[in-house]
């Protein structure tokens, strides 16, 4: 029963760390150009327009 | 260039008019601080990396440019450049092969509401994924202490979900309770909240029950829905919005003195001189004071031929100036021009539309009463019975919990979410889903003719019986000029022809004059260009009054032209009758040209010369009769139209104010996107009806078990997860639908037409 008393509060925190890095992904627009994303692992660096 | 081919796939390049000046680029930009200026343009082609690269690279390398970024899933890029002079940011997109236009970022706007419904998924996910293993574990066996401490962790991970998701529905609840009305959210708010209380009182006192994992992941999976909803309708809006813009910004105000000044449309006075460049819109009424052009007015009065027009005619805002320049003066104020007074008639038709009623709020207005009174009925029938008014009350409340209508808030969303990608696929975009309700009950549909039965281009018909050589000669002469007849003689460009053309001029409201090797050819309006015919043959007068190619005065050829009929209209209009919608035509141009086109898509019913009023009467009549109609149009003329009609589409190349005002829009050249909407919005219907019928079975089953006193949390949790699931995977048989089905793909002209004929149905 005792382990419940670290399991609980670690299950918790590791949920909630999941759910502030997505609210900071959402908030940094990392979801503003989801398909734009998914093509620009095509260019090269160095090719890119600074 | 890049691998792709811009402008294939969506018909809407064939409206691209001329670069807008840098005036008119800095009054779209927005001021970043310091010299700094953000421009945002709409490129409707961009379509993968190697664009993307082109795009950027080619932006990036002009002068002043801090950076550009290409946004592939909004077809946008954000310019940011320094300086005073606006950088050649058109030129240099043209020059690459991408055809840009200026987006209004104030329009559009930051979507706060989908930024605000992701937010309470996520929360609401976490809370229902954590309630559920805590669940899980009272239901596996965990009791006393452990099973209090399970609950209070359960209670206390559920309130922000509460907060934050409920929110959402508690807002809306109040406020419709306000009004006087019932929504869905009504019942789901008094659901989700009585179980949390329930559930904490019995968590205070020991209890054996709570249903804190019942309210969260009720709320997680409404929600789901509702947020994808909302991104399917501003998927469609933002398509819309990011069609380039008809409605003039601004235009050149002449100060008498030899000075000019952009200024934009709001601020242009009666009486203020204005300079209107060839291919540019009359931004609004007034009379021409000097210069001679040729009007494009299908978008106005629905004309197909362009009117030829000098000094001292009038003018209407919206009109397009085809060849030469214009010096007008205006006599009313923006506010008070032809659009202004088609917005009004437009308001002042608008009634009937709102009048219609969402299935889901009448299916709710009949739902929570029952409901409730139900629940209510337990209660004191338990009390009768066995007098323990707790065990009333918690009976009483699981009553509520389990009709809490899960199934129900998503049977209608979840198909019209469907429905609306299936539709957005082939290029036709779905305002609002109250759209879809309406279009699948219409009876009666309406087409505009210009602009939209026909694509308000003229086609040369005679091709085949012009001598070659002259054909080529006229082509090259036709290709320097905007007139939409030459537009269409320069499609017969052939390799460059023989002779070199020298001195190519265009005299607008006339034609088009060259030189070559001493002789003089002059293409256009018979009586300039020439009245002796080489031959008897080719002496008559074609299509439109007759344009013709002279050379040194003979006419050498004729040219006859009829404005070309938009693809596959008439298969488009035999489906749409097959599946029982009667065709009218409604048009505000000549009755000759109307007979021309009715005759040729086999239209019997038409009205040709409607003004805008004449229109919005002709719909009105029609729904005095018990008509459901459905208005088709483009044109400034028809907008006050398509808000009357009970459902309307438009084409891309509409109106800015027909494209707004229109419940559906869509961007390809062909018109079977009409049938194709129709169709899927009665399929969507029937799915709903079935939904609702899904649901209703559920409560059948549920409620009795509920009110003899034998629902548990675990029970609860079962049949609400596989009601939902029952619904959604119903309404995936639209998708499967639409992949066997005919209408596949509509943009591929004639084959998707032969398909489409040789469907079962």
């Amino acid at each position: 029963m005792t382990t419940l008393v670290y399991l609980i509060p670690v299950a918790l925190f590791l949920g909630a760390l999941g759910l502030a890095g997505f609210l900071w992904a959402l908030r940094s627009g990392q979801y503003e150009d989801l398909d734009g994303a998914a093509e620009r692992i095509l260019l090269d660096r160095d090719e890119l327009p600074k | 260039m890049s691998c792709c081919a811009p402008g294939a796939e969506m018909a809407l390049d064939y409206t691209a008019a001329v670069m807008p000046s840098s005036a008119e680029i800095k009054l779209a930009s927005r001021a970043l601080g310091g010299d700094l200026h953000q421009t945002d343009l709409s490129v409707p082609s961009v379509h993968c990396a190697a664009c993307i690269h082109t795009i950027e690279t080619a932006l990036s390398k002009l002068d002043h440019v801090e950076s550009a970024r290409v946004n592939l899933s909004t077809r946008r890029v954000t310019v940011r450049w320094h300086g005073e002079n606006v950088p050649p940011l058109f030129a240099a997109l043209g020059r690459s092969g991408y055809p840009a236009h200026l987006f209004d970022p104030e329009v559009a706007g930051k979507d706060k509401t989908l930024s605000e419904l992701i937010r309470a998924v996520a929360v609401a996910g976490f809370a229902a994924g954590n309630t559920m293993l805590l669940s899980v574990s009272v239901w596996s066996g965990a009791e006393g202490a452990t099973r209090d401490l399970f609950h209070w962790v359960s209670a206390l991970i559920a309130i922000p979900a509460l907060f934050f998701a409920g929110g959402i529905y508690f807002r809306s609840a109040a406020n419709a309770l306000r009004h006087g009305r019932m929504n869905m959210d009504v019942p789901i708010a008094v659901g989700v909240s009585l179980a949390y209380a329930m559930s904490l009182y019995e968590t205070i006192n020991h209890g054996e029950h709570a249903y804190f994992d019942a309210s969260v992941s009720l709320l997680f999976f409404l929600l789901i829905g509702r947020t994808l909803d909302h991104v399917m309708r501003e998927r469609a809006r933002t398509a819309v919005n990011g069609l380039s813009r008809l409605a003039p910004r601004g235009a050149v105000v002449l100060d008498g003195e030899g000075g000019r000044e952009y200024l934009p449309v709001s601020e242009i006075v009666p009486h203020m001189h204005l300079l209107i460049a060839a291919g540019e819109r009359i931004p609004v009424d007034g009379t021409i004071v000097s210069g001679t052009s040729d009007l494009d007015c299908s978008l106005v009065s629905g004309e197909s031929t362009p009117r030829t027009v000098g000094a001292g005619a009038p003018i209407q805002a919206g009109m397009l100036n085809l060849t030469g320049p214009l010096t007008m003066e205006a006599t009313a104020a923006a506010k008070d021009s032809f659009l202004a007074e088609m917005v009004r008639l437009m308001e002042a038709a608008e009634g009937g539309r709102s009048k219609y009623r969402r299935i889901a709020d009448r299916v709710s207005a009949l739902y929570a009463p029952v409901v409730h009174l139900a629940a209510l009925l337990t209660f004191l029938g338990w009390m009768a019975a066995a007098g323990d008014w707790h065990r009333a009350m918690t009976i009483a409340i699981a009553v509520l919990i389990i009709t809490c209508p899960c199934a129900l808030g998503l049977a209608v969303p979840i198909v019209q979410v469907v429905a609306a990608r299936r539709l957005f696929e082939a290029g036709v975009m779905v305002k609002d889903g109250s759209a879809m309700e309406r279009l699948a009950m219409v009876d009666t549909a309406l087409f505009d003719k210009t602009g939209t039965l026909t694509l308000g281009q003229p086609r040369l018909i005679n091709a085949s019986s012009i001598d070659p050589t002259m054909l080529a000669i006229a082509a090259d002469m036709a290709a320097h000029s905007r007139h939409p007849f030459s537009k269409a003689i320069a499609r017969f460009a052939t390799s460059p022809s023989q002779l070199r053309l020298e001195a190519v001029s265009e005299h607008p409201g006339f034609g088009m004059e060259a030189v070559t090797e001493g002789n003089t050819w002059r293409l256009g309006r018979r009586g300039w260009a020439g009245w002796k015919a080489r031959t008897g043959g080719e002496g008559k007068a074609g299509g439109y009054g007759g344009t013709v190619l002279t050379k040194n005065g003979m006419i050498v050829a004729t040219f006859a032209f009829e404005d070309a009929v938009r693809a596959d209209a008439k298969l488009a209009l035999s489906t749409l009758r097959d599946s029982g919608v009667s065709i009218q035509m409604l048009s505000g141009d000549t009755a000759k040209a109307c007979r021309e086109v009715a005759g040729a898509l086999g239209i019997e019913d038409y009205a040709p010369s409607l003004l805008p009023a004449g229109k919005v009467e002709w719909v009105e009549a029609l729904t005095r009769q018990g008509h459901k109609v459905l208005m088709v149009g483009d044109g400034l003329n028809d907008t006050p139209a398509l808000a009357a009609a009970h459902v309307s589409i438009a084409p891309a190349t509409a109106a800015d104010v027909g494209r707004n005002v229109a419940d559906f829009v869509f961007l390809r050249e062909s018109l079977l996107a009409v049938p194709l909407a129709v169709e899927v919005s009665r399929k969507a219907g029937r799915l709903i009806r079935q939904n609702l019928g899904i649901a209703i079975v559920y409560n059948a089953i549920a409620v009795p078990i509920a009110i003899s006193g034998h629902v548990t949390p675990l029970i609860a949790a079962i049949a609400m997860s596989a009601s939902s699931l029952l619904v959604i995977g119903n309404a995936m048989r639209l998708q499967g639908f639409s992949k066997g089905a005919s209408f596949a793909s509509p943009s591929k002209g004639g084959r998707g037409g032969a398909d489409a004929a040789a469907r079962p149905s």
